[in-house]
């Protein structure tokens, strides 16, 4: 180690530098993208904007209203499914730490976490698509439920197993039935961090795109069919952003708009939760 | 008298307590299938992608993977320009990204670990996370598109503006939030003592970082970067816009970073609702099943390393 002191010294002024200096600088682009896109979108939203379909190419106008329909009812169908499959499996990974079957499902949730969306598209297209033998937004639902296991899941685990273990044996030694005592008093206690896990699911999922692309489809009209191709907000973006004409790209940028504050909202309100929980997601 | 109410009391506590406990079992038992269930997902997702891609698997074998020709018209199929792709799109964001991740970590886990200021980084972090990468995509597309064509044709090269270059620079931007929060979790996992004692001998802030947190953090922060190189991978959608899809092997190491290219996601993104035939659908879906056994593996060590760091 060098001896001269205002040489350490400055060194480490100048490590501290740069490590501000990178530490804020990734705002950059958070700030210039977010910006950009409030800038092209927010004029583009208003009433008729909200409530009529797209229109075709050389009319100007038109709305998103069937990709907001959409992207609603697939995500609520996505969450009917995957909230109380998660949520179960999450109480069952928390109460049985050290059982087989829990290592088992918890690889396979650190599995889930890390395949990629586009995969869990494909092999939705083959269990679902393919033996309808249509797109639908049934399928897209699926695709999405299975993206938002794993966060839930996760989520309530982490948030049981924060509970102290008296309150579940004080419960047990009144004699309350085991299912009754998890779910009057377990979950009820761990409710805030269960929820925040569900909505930061939901903001992750309404967002994605890749697992609709060979399930949902798409569907430049308003349908409430499951049974039908259906459009969502995030493929509305993507093929409307990709396409060569200036009235699409302004639905496109309207439309990212809508998502950004959705996105937004949901987080923002699971911060407010976690806060109050302490949950690490 | 008084035996027979008890009889009847004991009677009714015996049915009440044999419909609970039907129910106690029956609600052990969908905890249990719940999680039996998520086993079958990963089962069945593994089955139907081997199945799937058992026509190309079977008629390509191992050669697949450096074919290098990708020409569904003329039925060839080879792997290898989307593995260059993935790889290098991934790798490019992997170095744009860690400079920043780290900075984050030792900021936010070393010099600032509370206050407004640390609060307000911290949530443009996970905003950063939190954005849809398809309007990372849109924006890329077209504001970032044109920066790099202007500065394409200032250095010389054929001013594509989309490509790989493209994509990695946004994928960095989408990837630094994962390895950042873990390690700032983990720089905070730092025992005082240590650093206190280096202090103690006179050891600068510098020197702390260097000698002290950096050893003791550095298998976690290495599996925070695994885990943002398993996201680069399996990132679909901005890359798919970004990228420009071409499935030509580049002629030089200039045109493989400038120029356009395609990754095994979004080749799978733009071409399978295309594949008119069994050979062409099976082989795009061996490329699902080599992208999954990738990201699986990557994450999984990633998940091992962390665990053993937070258990020791």
């Amino acid at each position: 180690m060098e001896l001269n002191i205002g040489l350490r010294n400055t060194k480490s002024a100048i490590f501290k530098g740069i490590i501000v200096f990178f530490a804020f600088l990734i705002t950059v682009p958070l700030i210039v993208v977010l910006g950009y896109i409030i800038k092209q979108g927010i004029f583009q939203v208003n009433w008729h904007f909200l409530t009529s379909v797209p229109a075709p190419v050389g009319e100007t106008g038109g709305g998103i209203i069937n990709a907001l329909v959409g992207s609603f009812i697939m995500v609520m169908v996505a969450a009917v499914v995957a909230i109380p499959v998660g949520m179960a499996a999450g109480i069952y990974l928390s109460e049985n730490p050290r059982s087989k079957l829990a290592y088992y499902s918890g690889l396979c949730v650190d599995i889930l976490q890390g395949v990629p969306s586009i995969v869990v598209g494909i092999v939705v297209y083959f269990w679902i698509v393919k033996p309808l033998g249509t797109f639908s937004a049934l399928s897209g639902s699926a695709a999405l439920a299975i993206m938002m296991l794993p966060i839930v899941i996760r989520s309530t685990e982490q948030t049981l197993k924060m509970l102290p273990d008296s309150l579940k044996e004080a419960a047990l030694s009144l004699g309350v039935p085991y299912h009754r005592v998890i779910l009057k008093v377990i979950v009820p206690c761990g409710f805030a961090g269960i929820l925040s896990g569900i909505m930061l699911s939901i903001a992750r999922v309404i967002g994605e795109t890749a697992p609709l692309l060979f399930t949902a489809f798409g569907n430049p009209y308003l349908s409430y069919s499951l049974t039908k191709p259906m459009e969502s907000l995030p493929h509305l973006i993507f093929t409307y952003a990709t396409s060569p004409y200036d009235d699409w790209h302004n639905l496109a940028w309207g439309a990212s708009f809508i998502l950004l504050m959705f996105v937004l909202v949901l987080n923002i309100f699971t911060k407010v939760l976690t806060r109050k929980w302490k949950v690490q997601l | 008298m008084y035996k027979k109410t008890n009889k009847f009391v004991e009677n009714k506590r015996l049915k009440l307590s044999n419909s609970q406990l039907k129910w106690e079992t029956i609600f052990r038992r969908i905890l249990i299938a719940m999680s039996i269930l998520l086993v079958v997902i990963i089962l069945g997702v593994l089955a139907t992608l081997i199945v799937e891609s058992m026509p190309s698997i079977k008629s390509l074998g191992i050669g697949f993977l450096w074919g290098k020709v990708w020409d569904p018209v003329s039925n060839i199929y080879g792997a290898y320009p989307f593995l260059v792709g993935t790889l290098l799109t991934s790798f490019i964001a992997l170095i744009i990204s860690v400079p920043f991740s780290y900075a984050i970590a030792i900021y936010l886990g070393e010099y600032n670990p509370k206050g407004w200021l640390s609060d307000l980084l911290k949530n443009a972090i996970e905003l950063i996370a939190a954005v849809p990468s398809i309007i990372y995509g849109f924006w890329g597309l077209f504001v970032l598109v044109p920066i790099i064509r202007t500065f394409e044709m200032k250095i010389g090269v054929a001013p594509y503006g989309i490509g790989v270059l493209t994509s990695s620079l946004i994928l960095a931007v989408m990837i630094i939030p994962y390895a950042a929060s873990l390690g700032i979790t983990l720089i905070r996992m730092v025992p005082s003592p240590l650093k206190e004692a280096a202090y103690g001998l006179g050891a600068t802030r510098f020197e702390v970082i260097r000698s002290v947190i950096m050893p003791y953090t550095r298998s976690g922060l290495f599996a925070g970067v695994l885990l943002s190189l398993g996201r680069a991978l399996g990132e679909t959608m901005a890359v798919t816009m970004l990228i420009g899809n071409t499935s030509a092997v580049a002629d030089s190491i200039k045109n493989a970073i400038f120029g356009p290219g395609n990754t095994m996601a979004s080749v799978i993104a733009n071409e399978f609702t295309e594949a008119d035939h069994t050979q062409y659908l099976s082989a795009l879906i061996e490329l699902g099943l080599v992208l999954f056994f990738v990201t699986v593996i990557i994450n999984l060590i990633g998940k091992r390393i962390i665990t053993r760091f937070t258990n020791d």
